[in-house]
């Protein structure tokens, strides 16, 4: 890892400007991405800003039907959050499925969304509910923020402050985890909000995050698993690695989407 | 550059000069000399260099030094009291829950934390819990059937 220089940001309109005036900054939050990545020199930022000082960042609030996240609250602190589990269970079960207990404890939702990992659960969450992502400058709905991979619609000195979602009338993530990182291999959150029905998947993506407008449209009239039996994504625009062909991706979309409806009851 | 970081690690108030990417693991081991915190994999997979940072477990390879500013930390050397082991130390002694024993620091840290967390934990949630610290030896029945033991003795038998 590269040296730089370490700030602590005292409160947001801090961290703006901290890292409006360094050469090459990069934000801070949990760094359970950002950390390995220097470790790796796939960066080498000038300064960082750690947000871990600004308290008021993190902290779960309900109010009416909607639960407004701090950008820095854990994953291990959502998936705790009794408030989480009662409003959006499938959020909470989420946040639960995210690495391991330590990275839990470390890393962060803002931090999650603003990486937006191709194979990263939370953006499937965000898309799927129709959450809002607030931040110092701005309030923007979570598919104008989810650009492409590891791209969001960020300003360089903007920082995240909260994520609010909507309480949806039923809702359920299931993800089939790569064995050793456990990111989504294939991740697929299904929703019934007020704006109607909506399919976000995950991991599979050329672009990182995308909606299924036909599963949308099927499950609007019938809520069931077999309403999407015969619907499946097409392979030309999937991820093919290591780990999983475009074409078995395709397949892992349909049979998650199935578990996840099934689950949502 | 350089940064002054003062901590208290196993109860004792400590500082040292660190630079910005001074691992905390680093710290503890290169300017503390607290060796019994392991680095594995150094990709923050193998849960070796485990230790609790306010109460909490966490991978010390994947936090700065510089973030550790201000906090309390415990390590595998923290966990006695004197000659006598923490009851999930000896529960990993007793059930030999170790082989090489690279990993078990970490294990030994992440248990305890688990339980604390959990303090009835059922063999399924251990193994879930045990997701974040790698054993290459043990198959991890003994493992398993250490953090039991463990579990039970913290509860107070």
């Amino acid at each position: 890892m590269y040296d730089f220089n370490y700030h602590r940001a005292e409160s947001v309109a801090d961290a703006a400007e901290k890292i409006k005036a360094a050469e090459d900054g990069k934000l801070v939050a949990g760094g359970m991405t950002l950390i390995p990545t220097l470790k790796q020199r796939l960066a080498s930022p000038s300064d960082l800003v750690d947000l871990s000082g600004v308290g008021d960042l993190a902290g779960i609030s309900v109010d009416g039907n909607t639960v407004t996240i701090g950008a820095m609250t854990t994953h291990g602190a959502v998936a705790a959050s009794d408030d989480v589990k009662q409003a959006i269970p499938a959020l909470a079960a989420l946040a639960d499925n995210i690495g391991d207990a330590q990275v839990r404890h470390r890393g962060t939702i803002g931090g999650s969304i603003a990486n937006n990992d191709p194979a990263a659960d939370y953006p499937a969450g965000c898309i799927a509910l129709g959450a809002t992502i607030v931040t110092n400058t701005r309030e923007l709905s979570a598919e104008d923020f989810f650009v492409g991979m590891f791209e969001t619609a960020l300003e360089e000195d903007e920082v995240i402050t909260a994520v609010r979602f909507p309480v949806a009338k039923r809702a359920a993530y299931m993800k089939f985890p790569n064995p050793a990182s456990r990111y989504a291999l294939v991740g697929v959150f299904v929703a019934e909000t007020d704006g109607g029905v909506r399919v976000a998947v995950t991991g599979a993506g050329q672009d990182g995050v995308f909606r299924v407008a036909e599963m949308e449209t099927a499950l609007s009239g019938n809520f069931t698993a077999d309403a999407i039996e015969g619907i499946s994504v097409p392979d030309d625009d999937l991820n093919t690695d290591i780990h999983a062909s475009a074409e078995y991706r395709a397949h892992l979309i349909t049979v998650m989407a199935k578990r996840a409806v099934a689950a949502a009851g | 550059m350089s940064y002054t970081v003062s901590m208290t690690v196993n109860g004792k108030a400590v500082s040292g000069d660190v630079e910005g990417r001074t691992l905390l693991v680093q710290f503890l081991r290169e300017h503390l000399r607290l060796t019994g915190t392991h680095v594995g994999c150094d990709t923050s997979q193998c849960g070796a260099c485990c230790v609790h940072v306010n109460g909490t477990s966490i991978k010390s390879c994947t936090m700065l030094a510089v973030q550790a500013d201000g906090v309390e930390v415990t390590t595998i050397e923290g966990l006695a009291n004197g000659d006598e082991l923490h009851p999930m130390q000896a529960a990993f002694r007793e059930n030999h829950g170790l082989q090489c024993g690279f990993c078990t620091p970490g294990m030994v840290m992440s248990a305890i934390d688990l339980v604390q967390e959990n303090p009835e934990p059922s063999e399924k949630e251990i193994r879930e819990w045990l997701e974040g610290n790698l054993c290459r030896c043990t198959g991890y029945h003994n493992i398993v059937k250490s953090i039991e033991a463990g579990a039970k003795a913290m509860r107070g038998g």
